[in-house]
Formats: structure tokens, sequence, C-alpha cells
């Protein structure tokens, strides 16, 4: 990285009452992680590159596709199949020679999101799912990172600076726990009118700007709010609430043991695990395994212990329910799984819950042809 | 006395994106309101927002106040 202002590259944002050489300066020190480089990550990115921030994360582990043009505007049908994280590095380097670009080929997850997030200033959330989301926003809290945090849905987007200052608000304030799989839909899913993120992904450049340089007044604790098809925007003030904090990991350990994929129902088919993995987990600590089929059903388990409460009587038996994961099984999966239903809807995020697919009759099944 | 609502991204497929109601007392009146007349509602997670501020405890309302209901943003 060049550490000399090109007065020639910068004379425009130079001369801007405010910013000057000062502002440029710090620009030049500045060292930003774009989380996503997608609808949002592209135009935060370009902007911040041809701005002169100093040095540019990009994580992302994604590749190019089609259906990502008509929005992610740093690539080119040349790029499908490409990683994003390194085309926009490429084309950033283009842009802007005398920054330093680092792309992240791999998926942020609880093992590398701390080490990465805090080599840099300020964290850009350009991601397009709940499980990264809620992932960042806990790690920026534990490292004490600012975040420019971004989101669009059709027609409407979403900015606000989290975490700009010890008990400033992070994203729990506004929703304490993760919405579960389906029940926001995606862009995937409700569509996106692709000027959009770049509107957003704009505000969220310029946010970051005036953070590191210090002019204007930044969106701490306000969330804005824009409308694509009336133009209105709607800026409300955020209050931090007591009890987020202790949503939050309250460690480095806690946090790397966290499973934010599971908290946001990502996995596909969450709730029902087949033979081997109920295995694995009933060999483990901190389990109930319940049978809810009738007590007059046939096989009787003794191969490992298990509690027995038919599904009829679940509610009324929750107080034996004691450890932090339940697996349920029944004849062949059906009882089970509207078991595990009923307790998620009772205990929520607060356990992990599964159901034995296929049921007993299945488990029975591939014990047999283990053994012959 | 008359109540502005304003509604964000997806619950304006449930409620349109904006209502005027009469006679609400105070938000939590106007969720078991809206519920009643929205069941889907019920199933929805949002926050509220009175005068452009966020409230997390029942809030009374005042004539002619303007309440926001934003649901949770994903896309990206």
């Amino acid at each position: 990285m060049d550490n000399t202002i090109s007065y020639e590259r910068y004379h425009r944002q130079l001369i801007l009452k405010n910013f000057g050489e000062a502002g440029q300066q710090k620009l030049l020190q500045a060292k930003v992680l774009v989380v996503g480089a997608g609808g949002l990550g592209c135009p935060a990115l370009q902007y911040l590159a041809a701005a002169g921030v100093g040095t540019l994360g990009i994580v992302d582990d994604d590749t190019v596709s089609l259906s990502n043009l008509h929005r992610q505007i740093l690539y080119s049908v040349n790029d499908i199949g490409s990683s994003k994280a390194e085309r926009a590095a490429a084309v950033l380097h283009k842009i802007n020679p005398g920054i330093n670009i680092v792309a992240y080929t791999e998926r942020l997850t609880t093992a590398n999101a701390l080490s990465i997030i805090s080599a840099y200033d300020i964290v850009i959330d350009g991601t397009d799912n709940f499980s990264t989301r809620y992932m960042i926003n806990d790690a920026c809290v534990l490292l004490e990172k600012p975040l420019v945090y971004g989101a669009v849905s059709q027609f409407e987007g979403q900015v606000a600076i989290f975490n700009q200052h010890n008990g400033a608000v992070n994203y729990r304030d506004l929703f304490p726990q993760p919405p579960h799989e389906n029940e926001v839909p995606n862009c995937a899913t409700a569509g996106v009118l692709g000027v959009l993120p770049g509107i957003i992904g704009t505000m969220q450049a310029n946010e970051t700007i005036k953070l590191l340089t210090g002019i204007g007044k930044p969106l701490i604790n306000r969330l804005l709010t824009y409308n694509a098809l009336n133009n209105h925007i709607y800026d409300l003030e955020l209050s931090a609430q007591p009890a987020t904090r202790s949503l939050i990991p309250a460690d480095k350990d806690a946090f790397e043991k966290t499973d934010y994929d599971w908290l946001c129902g990502a996995i596909s088919e969450a709730f029902e695990i087949d033979t081997v993995l109920f295995d694995e987990l009933i060999s483990g600590n901190d389990i109930d395994v319940i049978d809810v089929r009738e007590a007059d059903e046939m096989p009787i388990i003794k191969e490992f212990i298990h509690h027995k409460i038919p599904l009829l009587q679940l509610k009324d038996n929750l107080s034996l329910i004691k450890s932090g994961t339940i697996i349920i099984f029944c004849q062949s999966g059906v009882r089970s799984l509207q078991a595990a239903k009923e307790l998620m809807t009772i205990f929520g995020t607060s356990k992990k819950i599964y159901s034995l697919r296929g049921g007993i009759m299945e488990w029975k099944l591939q014990h047999t042809k283990q053994t012959v | 006395m008359q109540i502005n609502l304003i509604i964000f991204g997806q619950l304006c497929e449930l409620l349109g994106d904006h209502l005027v109601l009469n006679d609400i007392a105070d938000t939590n009146s106007l969720i078991t309101t809206l519920n009643k007349k929205y069941p889907e509602l019920v199933h929805s997670k949002y926050i509220i927002a009175v005068e452009k501020k966020t409230v997390t405890e029942n809030t009374m309302l005042t004539d002619r106040c303007t309440v926001a209901l934003l649901p949770p943003f994903s896309g990206g």
C-alpha cells in the first residue's frame, strides 16, 4: 500500500470542507472488512476502494452466477463460476491499485470470524442470511468493532450503525432472536429490485466514510428505512435493551461453540436426524432421549437410556426434560417429528430438538445390518 | 383518538402500507386489535416504534401519533 496521498486522484474530496487531507489520511489508515460481496457488498466496496480506504477485506465463499448480475455490479458474464471475493478484489485493484485488498474465499464461521474481524477497524454487513448476520453482530459485540448494517427486501432497504461504542445498540436490541428459516423470505424467494442494494450498499459506504473521517452525523443507534417505490425515508431511534447482552456468547469459547445455522434453522430438515447422527448424539452429554410411543408398543428399547413419554402426555411432562438437547423417537418417525415441532414452539431456540427419521424401526434395521 | 400506523417490508402484504385506527389507548391494545383482525400477524416478527422510537414495553399512545411496525430484512 502506498502511504502517500495521490492529490490528483482524491482532489475532488480533498477540497471538501471538513474532509481535506486529514480526512483522506484517515481513510488511507483505515481497515474495513466487507462480509458478503453481493448486492450490498459490491457497491460498498466499489466506493470505498475509489475513496481510498487503505485496506479492504472481502469475505465471500460464493461464486458468481448469472442471476447475480442484475445487482452485483462488480461482476460480468466472464466471471460466472469464479470466486466473488477474488473477482471483486481484481476489479477493485484496477479501480485503485494504491490500496491493499485482501480476499477471503472461505465462508465466515465461528471458527474464523473472530480472527478475521479482529484485524479490521469497521465491519460492513453485506450478507444475505440471518445466521451470518447474527454471527457477525455477536462477533462485533465481543470484539467491540463498529458494524455498518444494511439489508434489503423487495423494494425496501435498511441501514444502521451498531456497536459504535461500548454499550451501543446492536442488532439483537432490535430482534433478540433470529427468525427461523422461511419465516422471513430472502431475495431468492421474495425478489429484489437490482438498484435497491445499490442504493443501500452505497449508503453503507457513505456511513463508513463518515465514521472514519468524523464528518456529518452517522446513523449511530439509528435505523434508516428507505422505500424505493415512493422514496419515503423513515429514520428511527434505537435503544439498547438490558437483556440483550445475555443472548450474546459471553466469550471467544462460547462464541465458537454457538451453532448459528441451527439457531436460524438454516440447515434443511433441521429437526430430523438419521440413525448415524442419532447414535453419535445419544453417546454425548446433556441429552434427553424420549420415546413418544405408547407404553405397550414393541420393540422395547434397552440399548440406551431414555424417557418414555407418550406423545399426548408430552406437554404435561416437560419437567422431565432438563438437558440442552432433546432427541425424540417413535415407531416410524411421524409422531416424533410432531413432538419435535411441539417442543420447538415451547422451548424455541433455548434447546436443540431432533427427531429420529424412520423411527426405531429404521434404527433397529440399521443395527441388524451392522451386526450381520 | 386517532393512530397512524405505518407498515414496512413483508408485513405490508398482510396489513397494507398504512392504516388509520381509532380509540387505541396503548401499544398492547394496538397489537391485540391487529392480531384479532389479522390472525397471521401473530406469527410475524417485528419491532414497534412510537414517534420514531423503538418501544419494547407497553406504551401509551397519544392522539394522531405515528406507530411503525418493522419486520427484519435479510436480503443482501
